[in-house]
Parts: structure tokens; C-alpha cells; sequence
């Protein structure tokens, strides 16, 4: 086999890859605001059930995690499909490191917007989301961009629970051909320019954002 | 039965405690390769930032092009890549030492940034001044520049090493047998991967936690004005 | 003639630090009165407790026959936010470094509040801020973003924002400190212009002595979370009776 050979089965894989990320990264981005919001707030029991969330998926191993969803659940009888077992536990994970993202930004807003907006008299949910959150989410797209890689090159332990992603058509062609070198380095560039993609679409995205409503923060830097 | 110790599966808990000397060997496992790992991604990360800085276009540029892409693809890979690929160049590892490497190989990438990043945030004027002394650069690095890196960049490295740790279960998917790679053992032998799998979680997360918060103490202890080395 | 504004025996401490320290303070409906001071004094802290940015911790504070302590509240000084909201009604304030935001256009910022507070219609609101926009000189500004503004014309759109809510009270922290000094005198115009209109009751903290003796009715001087010394500008400025005063007023117009 040449590696023109290898090009179809890895290609299919690169789709599953691709679904898996950008299915998880949405699922995550919704998770984070969620829980970083939940963090901020002024009711204890949503910002401590936020913590526990953020704390458990943030301080344990991806992989274990990924087991213990794919292996553990099940005895308790709860089981999911392969694919959703990864995709859920990626947007969990991503997620948690979102939330933190989501956390900073908000509390990163000056509070001298928090002061005019209560001297308008607007109420806290209509600052929030018209007054912090229009401010804010500029900041998040660079540290979000950072994370989308970061679950994209997680997406490669899907393989691990016979998810037929990139790495998974890989270590099946190499189990037949034997031709590492060829095999790998063609798996690694493949992630390479999802990766680069990917980066290529947040960096549009946050220009659009900047480019719309003048920021003082963005003349400067 | 494990390396002596015999598992009761009773109950979970009685399972639980059980398995736990046996974890025990994993964690040393899993913290030898994170301290292997971490070493190799200081030097290795080192010699790249300072490659970075080469006046040499071919070897800045040769170089960028490397972090970027080792930054950008996923570890797993990476790790199959030295496994199967190193041997056909007659480079025989043992699977530890291999994983190592990949975990060193992975975050190289990310110190060399925050050397890099370390050193760009000394101002232009510090160098400046060292100049106008007659430091030589020697001097200049020793006594002006990696004292006033310490406290930015002792912080991130701490936290890529926390990272670090949560990787290190990869390397039970080429025979390590690390906390995860036990754990899995115990599982398919005893058909209950609940209990072991969500130990090594609850070990990981006091282990995790503990450890940022003593990246946090140390980063508010550090002067933010540096720390001279003599 | 009843007040609009009454603190009765208000005390309001940082920590240890007391700002406001048996505080009694009345102010007449449309009165334009001026709050001088050294810094920390705690003149600044008057307004924001009146906006409601700071609670304090004993006596009774009322605006315009709202006492800020909530009848049937959670404690005594801890007045739920539809209370809150129920004060701010009748009250605005402009900030020393303007505090506009920076993701809305002019209009905008003026429109937004009437709009998502008030509930009036979009419409009526915008013809009013034109209408404001024009008053403070910078109708051709509308569709800017504060970024794009001097700081004197952020101050300006800031004046109009506070006023598009209609405001009984009008609180001035320190509205030209932060600006560059040939762009004081556009933002001491405004505001001259408002102290012209009878209904509007204006509490200022300012520096600009000159500006204070024009254009207010009553001159306080603080000092240590008290009223040292108080009276119409003209006794006030060209003969102050306290030491302490004098001594004040010395240091600031030798500057």
C-alpha cells in the first residue's frame, strides 16, 4: 500500500473527528456559560453545584473520565452509545475549562460599568447580558480558541472506546501495513490543519466581534 | 490478586480499600513519569526558546514552525508516532521512557512559550541598562534577566506540570502500567470497573487541587520586582 | 418646605474607617448645592450612598419620601433590589470617569435605560435623546462610540444619558476631574445650563471653586465625614468663618 492508499480511511476518519469536536465544542461553549454565570451568581447553591462541576472535570484525567463514563456507567445501568459517551464527556470537559473562561471575563468587566448601570437602574440580569456580557465575550474568544484546539487534540482518546475517529483509522492501518512513519505523520498533519481551521475560524469570528462596536480595549492593544 | 495484594469484593468499599496499595504502585508510576516528563519539557523547552531567538532566520523560523505544530496535535498520537516509529530506526525504549518523551516532547512546546514569554516581558530599557554597565550577556541573563522571569514564569510552569499530571494516564494505552493501566487490569479481571476507575479519580482530583493551590500560594509569594539568583 | 433629600444622623464606615460620622444633611427640592472638601473627606460617599452604590450602617437616609430602609426589609440596612429600584426612580448620577458604554453607540447609551427600565417606546425616547443631544452640543456625535469621543464629549453624552431617565436628582461626582484642562470648560457649560432649569435638584463635588460660588445656591465644606462649615457662596467663599475652612480654601486657590 502507498500512502495515497491511506488518504480514503483516514479522511473518514478525520470526519468522525471533526463531528465529534465541533458537536462537543458546542455542547461545551453552552455548558460554560451556563456553569461560569452559575459561578458568579449571588445564589449559593448554583455557584457551589458550579464549583463541584467545574473542580471534578477540571481535576481529574480526561481518559478517566472517558472510562468511567464508557466502562463504570453502565454497571450502574446507565450506557450510552460510543460516540455520544465521547461527545458528552468532551463538551463536559470542555465546559469546566469554558466556565472559567466565561468567569474571568465577566468579573474582568470594570466595575465602574456595574456603577452606571445601577445608577440607569437597570436590573442585574438585564446588566448582565446588555452591559457585562456584550463587553466580556471579546475577551473570551482568544483563551476559547486555546480550548477548541485543546478538545480537538482530545478528541483522540475517543479512539480508545472504538470510536472509528482519525487515530482510530490509523492504528488500524498500521495494524495492517506496518508503515508507522508514513501512517503517523500523516495522522499528525491532518490534525494540524483541522487544528489550524479551527484557529483560523475563532480568529474570524473575534474580528467580526471587535470590528463591530468601537472597543476602547482593542484601540489600544 | 496484583502484585501480592488480593482484592475483597464484598462490598464496594471493602473492594475499594483493597485495591488501594495496589493504586499505590500506579501512583508512583504516574508520578515518576510526570517528574521524567517535566524534566525533559524544561530542558528541551529551554533549548527551544533560545533556538527561537536565533538570529539565524532558517532556525527561528524552522523552529516556530515545530512548537506550533507539536502544540496542535494530540498527544495520543504523538505517543503511537515515538512507539511504533522509533524502533524502525533501531531507537528501542522502554515503553516508560517512550511515554516520558512524548509527554516531554508535548509540553517543550508549551514551555518553550513561556520561556519565551518570560523574557519578553523584561523591558527593553533593563537590557538597555546592562549594556550601558558592560554586562556581558552572560552576566546580563544571570544577574538582570532570569531574575526578574522567575516570578512570571514559575506560576505557568507549575500549571502546564498540573496538566502534565492529568496526561499521564495515556501512557497505560502503550503498557505502562500507571494508576489508569492498573485500574483497567482490576477491571477486566474482576468485570467491576466502577470502583477502581473512580478511585484513580478521587485520587487525581485532592492531587490536582492541592497541587494548584500551591501554585497559587507560590505565585502570590513570589516578588513581582524577581528574585536574584545570588 | 419639606426636603428631598434628608440624612438623619448617618454613619458609614470601611473596615474600621468612618466616612460619614453622625451625618445630618437636608436638601430643598431644585436646590443646587456644592460639596467641597479635601479627598477622603467624604463627600464623594454622600452621593454614592444616595445612588445607592454603598449602604451605610446607622441613622435614616430619605429621597423624596423614600426612606432607603426597607419597611417589613430582610434588616434594617438591607433593602431588597425592588426597593432599591423604587429609589433609583427618582434619582441619576455622573460619574468622574463618565462610565458610558463602550459597546453602544451614543444614542444608545442614551436610549437604553428608557427604553429597557421605563418601558417608553423606542421612538419617543430617541427624539428626546436628540433632543438632549442637542442641549449638550453633539447631535452630530450620535452614531459615534464613546471611544471615538473627547473626554469632555464622553461627559457631555454621559450628562444626557443621566437626564434621558428624567432624574428628581441630579448627582455630580467630580464631573471634570478626570479631564484634560482645556476640556473643563465645555462640561462646566452643561451643567450651567442645567443649574437654569428650577425643578431639577443638582448635588455637585467638584474642585472648581469659581464654577461652585457661580452656580450653586448653598456651599458645603467637609472635612473628617462631617459638615465643617456651610452657607450661600458668596458668605462662603468671601468670608469663611472656621480655621478650618480658610485654611482649605488657601491651599486650593494658591494652587
Amino acid at each position: 500500500m502507498t500512502w495515497t492508499q491511506y488518504l480514503a480511511p483516514l479522511l473518514k476518519g478525520a470526519q468522525v473527528t471533526v463531528t465529534i469536536s465541533l458537536a462537543s465544542i458546542a455542547i461545551g461553549a453552552i455548558l460554560a456559560f451556563a456553569a461560569g454565570i452559575a459561578r458568579i451568581s449571588s445564589n449559593r447553591i448554583l455557584s457551589g453545584i458550579a464549583f463541584a462541576y467545574v473542580a471534578l472535570f477540571r481535576g481529574t484525567p480526561l481518559l478517566v473520565q472517558l472510562f468511567w463514563f464508557y466502562y463504570a456507567l453502565p454497571l450502574i445501568g446507565i450506557s450510552f452509545d460510543p460516540v455520544t459517551t465521547g461527545i458528552v464527556t468532551l463538551a463536559l470537559l470542555t465546559g469546566a475549562f469554558g466556565a472559567e473562561v466565561v468567569r474571568g471575563a465577566l468579573v474582568a468587566v470594570p466595575l465602574a460599568q456595574h456603577e452606571a448601570a445601577r445608577a440607569l437602574n437597570f436590573s442585574r440580569t438585564y446588566t448582565l447580558w446588555h452591559i457585562s456580557m456584550p463587553q466580556a465575550i471579546i475577551e473570551m474568544m482568544p483563551p476559547f480558541g486555546n480550548l477548541a484546539v485543546q478538545n480537538l487534540k482530545d478528541t483522540a482518546l475517543v479512539s480508545l472506546i472504538s470510536i472509528a475517529d482519525l487515530t482510530f483509522q490509523a492504528q488500524s492501518l498500521r495494524n495492517i501495513t506496518l508503515d508507522s512513519a508514513t501512517i503517523y505523520t500523516m495522522t499528525l498533519l491532518g490534525y494540524f490543519i483541522i487544528a489550524l481551521f479551527l484557529m483560523f475560524v475563532l480568529r474570524f469570528v473575534e474580528m467580526k466581534l471587535r470590528r463591530g462596536p468601537a472597543f476602547p480595549r482593542s484601540a489600544h492593544s | 490478586m496484583m502484585y501480592g495484594y488480593v482484592w475483597d469484593t464484598t462490598t464496594p468499599l471493602t473492594f475499594a480499600i483493597s485495591i488501594l496499595p495496589i493504586l499505590g504502585i500506579g501512583l508512583m508510576v504516574t508520578l515518576k513519569a510526570a517528574a521524567v516528563g517535566f524534566a525533559i519539557a524544561l530542558v528541551l523547552g529551554l533549548v527551544l526558546a533560545l533556538m527561537r531567538r536565533s538570529r539565524i532566520k532558517a532556525i527561528s523560523w524552522s523552529v516556530a514552525c515545530f512548537t506550533e505544530f507539536v502544540r496542535d496535535t494530540p498527544l495520543l498520537v504523538q505517543l503511537f508516532f515515538l512507539y511504533y516509529v522509533l524502533p524502525d530506526f533501531g531507537i528501542v525504549l522502554p515503553a516508560f521512557m517512550t511515554g516520558a518523551l512524548a509527554l516531554g516532547l508535548q509540553y517543550s512546546a508549551y514551555t518553550s512559550e513561556v520561556y519565551r514569554g518570560g523574557i519578553d516581558a523584561v523591558q527593553r530599557g533593563q537590557w538597555e541598562a546592562a549594556t550601558a554597565l558592560n554586562m556581558s550577556k552572560l552576566l546580563t541573563y544571570r544577574d538582570v534577566v532570569i531574575p526578574q522571569m522567575i516570578p512570571r514564569i514559575v506560576p505557568a510552569l507549575g500549571n502546564y506540570l498540573v496538566s502534565m499530571l492529568k496526561e499521564t494516564p495515556v501512557l497505560s494505552v502503550v503498557t505502562v502500567l500507571d494508576m489508569l493501566g492498573l485500574a483497567n487490569m482490576i477491571g477486566e479481571r474482576t468485570f467491576d470497573y466502577l470502583v477502581p476507575l473512580s478511585m484513580v479519580g478521587l485520587i487525581f482530583l485532592p492531587m490536582t487541587l492541592i497541587c494548584s493551590a500551591i501554585i497559587h500560594t507560590v505565585e502570590k509569594a513570589l516578588p513581582k520586582s524577581g528574585i536574584p539568583l545570588r | 418646605m419639606t426636603s428631598i433629600i434628608r440624612f438623619q444622623n448617618v454613619t458609614k464606615r470601611f473596615g474600621a474607617l468612618t466616612v460619614l460620622d453622625d451625618f445630618n444633611f437636608d436638601v430643598r427640592p431644585g436646590e443646587k448645592v456644592t460639596l467641597i472638601g479635601p479627598s477622603g473627606s467624604g463627600k464623594s460617599t454622600v452621593l454614592r450612598i444616595l445612588m445607592t452604590l454603598e449602604p451605610f450602617q446607622e441613622g435614616h437616609l430619605e429621597l423624596a419620601g423614600i426612606s432607603y430602609h426597607e419597611p417589613n426589609g430582610r434588616g434594617a440596612f438591607k433593602a431588597s433590589e425592588k426597593h432599591l429600584h423604587k429609589i433609583r426612580c427618582n434619582v441619576g448620577m455622573v460619574f468622574q470617569s463618565f462610565n458610558l458604554f463602550p459597546h453602544m453607540t451614543v444614542l444608545r447609551n442614551i436610549v437604553e435605560a428608557p427604553v429597557a427600565v421605563l418601558k417608553m417606546k423606542r421612538a419617543e425616547v430617541e427624539s428626546r435623546a436628540i433632543d438632549l443631544l442637542r442641549m449638550v452640543g453633539l447631535l452630530d456625535k450620535k452614531d459615534h462610540y464613546p471611544s471615538q469621543l473627547s473626554g469632555g464629549q464622553q461627559q457631555r453624552v454621559a450628562i444626557a444619558r443621566a437626564l434621558a431617565m428624567r432624574p428628581r436628582v441630579l448627582l455630580f461626582d467630580e464631573p471634570t476631574s478626570a479631564l484634560d484642562p482645556q476640556l473643563v470648560g465645555e462640561v462646566l457649560g452643561v451643567i450651567r445650563a442645567l443649574a437654569s432649569e428650577h425643578d431639577l435638584t443638582m448635588l455637585l463635588v467638584t474642585h472648581e471653586m469659581r464654577f461652585a460660588r457661580e452656580v450653586s445656591d448653598r456651599v458645603c465644606f467637609f472635612d473628617k465625614g462631617r459638615i465643617v462649615e456651610q452657607g450661600d457662596p458668596d458668605r462662603f467663599f468671601g468670608n469663611p468663618e472656621q480655621p478650618r475652612t480658610r485654611e482649605f480654601l488657601s491651599s486650593i486657590l494658591n494652587d
